[in-house]
């Protein structure tokens, strides 16, 4: 087994898992388009297209917070971790499948909540859209690690935002301003850190 | 141990008395600020020691990380704590000097002031994160792997911030050395030693504060 076919294998588990279950992309979905609404009501008449965009952030950002609590939970509640940290894969490789299912349920959400910003509000740009996707993988990233610490505690479902909105406080201003290349920054160097920090997190749960 | 912490406590008093001397008495008046620009001496000290915490409260983690010692582990909760504390000091100090010069309690044009809140929240949830986890070695790994990200976390925040400001904040330092007089800069210098040892004082205190509980509750778990 290589490196590549335990994070794929590691992967379509949890996706697969999310196909039977349905739990949290309908929710994820759900959510979003409630906080658009509200926030359409939150935001008065004629408002300007970089309010409205500082307003997608936010709920982009809440709506990866809900898949991120609820990423773990199934190892949690099963008794998974032991399982998982004993078979023969690299720590990492648990982080970097279960990463790139949360990446993937972000992204069938967006794909549902940028048309719906783009007809709510004023329309998108291509320079917003790809904001977006380089986000993402910061979201995801940093996210998946931080749900991993977050599960162990006893307020699981508390710990988390608290511990993953302050790192998101930079990539909202990268996504609001445009900075596409700080966000590539970002996504570099928290990338790397989470990669190589994961084993430590999971190795004496 | 025994000689070091009155040692450091004495060192400590004695430079405090010297700072707040020399920053009433001997450095000059601003042209621009009078009085109120004094609290300098105070506000970017606490901030560089707050650094100097946090730093100190990494280096330890990754301490951890490579030996897996407990002590490194305590030493790396007791540093950031102590970060804490300066870095709340900064944001009230920060709070009160904007108040006077800007006429406003809070100004986000401020990029320090912002940092500060922006880590402030991150190593609150440190906490947060740190009592709501067994204490062993997975609390332990989880602390350190937390306090790296915050001190990764300081400079890419600060990146941000600047990225997303919106007024001139005065710049002191610069490429060309610090725009002060010399007795300005010198009494700079005794305010952040003094700061400086202040920390050290007082992380020695709660370490062998923090230590003592260690042992006395290995202590009781023997007799039970």
């Amino acid at each position: 087994m290589t490196y590549a076919s335990d994070v794929a294998a590691l992967a379509r588990k949890d996706l697969l898992l999310e196909l039977r279950a349905k739990e949290t992309l309908p929710s994820m979905l759900l959510f979003v388009i409630a906080a658009l609404t509200i926030f359409h009501f939150a935001l008065p008449n004629g408002t300007s297209d970089v309010a409205a965009r500082g307003l997608l952030w936010a709920a982009l950002i809440f709506t990866a917070l809900l898949g991120l609590t609820r990423a773990f939970v199934a190892e949690r509640e099963q008794s998974m971790f032991d399982a998982l940290i004993l078979t023969p894969v690299d720590r990492s490789a648990i982080w970097l499948g279960k990463a790139i299912a949360v990446l993937a349920f972000l992204v069938a959400a967006e794909i549902v909540a940028l048309p719906a910003f783009a007809m709510f509000f004023h329309g998108l740009n291509g320079r917003t859209v790809a904001a977006v996707a380089l986000a993402d993988l910061g979201i995801c990233t940093v996210g998946t690690l931080f749900g991993a610490m977050a599960v162990a505690g006893r307020a699981r479902e508390l710990l988390l935002p608290l511990l993953f909105l302050p790192m998101a406080i930079p990539i909202v201003v990268g996504g609001v301003g445009g900075y596409l290349w700080f966000l590539v920054l970002y996504d570099a160097i928290f990338a790397l850190l989470s990669w190589a920090a994961f084993e430590y997190v999971v190795s004496e749960v | 141990m025994h000689l070091k912490l009155p040692a450091l406590a004495a060192a400590c008093t004695g430079l405090f008395g010297l700072a707040v001397v020399f920053a009433f008495f001997y450095a000059p008046a601003d042209a621009d600020q009078g009085l109120s620009q004094r609290i300098f001496y105070f506000h970017v000290p606490l901030a560089l020691t707050s650094y100097a915490c946090f730093g100190w409260g990494a280096w330890k983690a990754l301490k951890y990380l490579r030996g897996r010692d407990e002590r490194a582990d305590l030493e790396s909760y007791v540093a950031i704590h102590q970060g804490v504390i300066f870095g709340a000091l900064t944001l009230l100090t920060g709070s009160i000097w904007a108040r006077i010069s800007w006429g406003v309690w809070w100004s986000w044009g401020e990029d320090e002031l912002v940092l500060f809140l922006v880590l402030f929240l991150f190593y609150c949830a440190y906490f947060m994160l740190r009592f709501s986890v067994d204490p062993g070695p997975a609390r332990a790994n989880m602390s350190a792997v937390y306090a790296l990200f915050g001190v990764v976390l300081i400079p890419v925040s600060f990146l941000a911030i600047r990225l997303s400001k919106q007024f001139i904040h005065p710049v002191v330092f610069k490429l060309q050395g610090p725009q002060m007089t010399g007795a300005q800069f010198f009494t700079f210098c005794v305010c952040l030693a003094a700061m400086l040892t202040l920390f050290a004082t007082m992380y020695a205190i709660e370490l062998a504060g923090k230590r003592l509980d260690c042992s006395l509750r290995e202590l009781k778990e023997l007799l039970s």
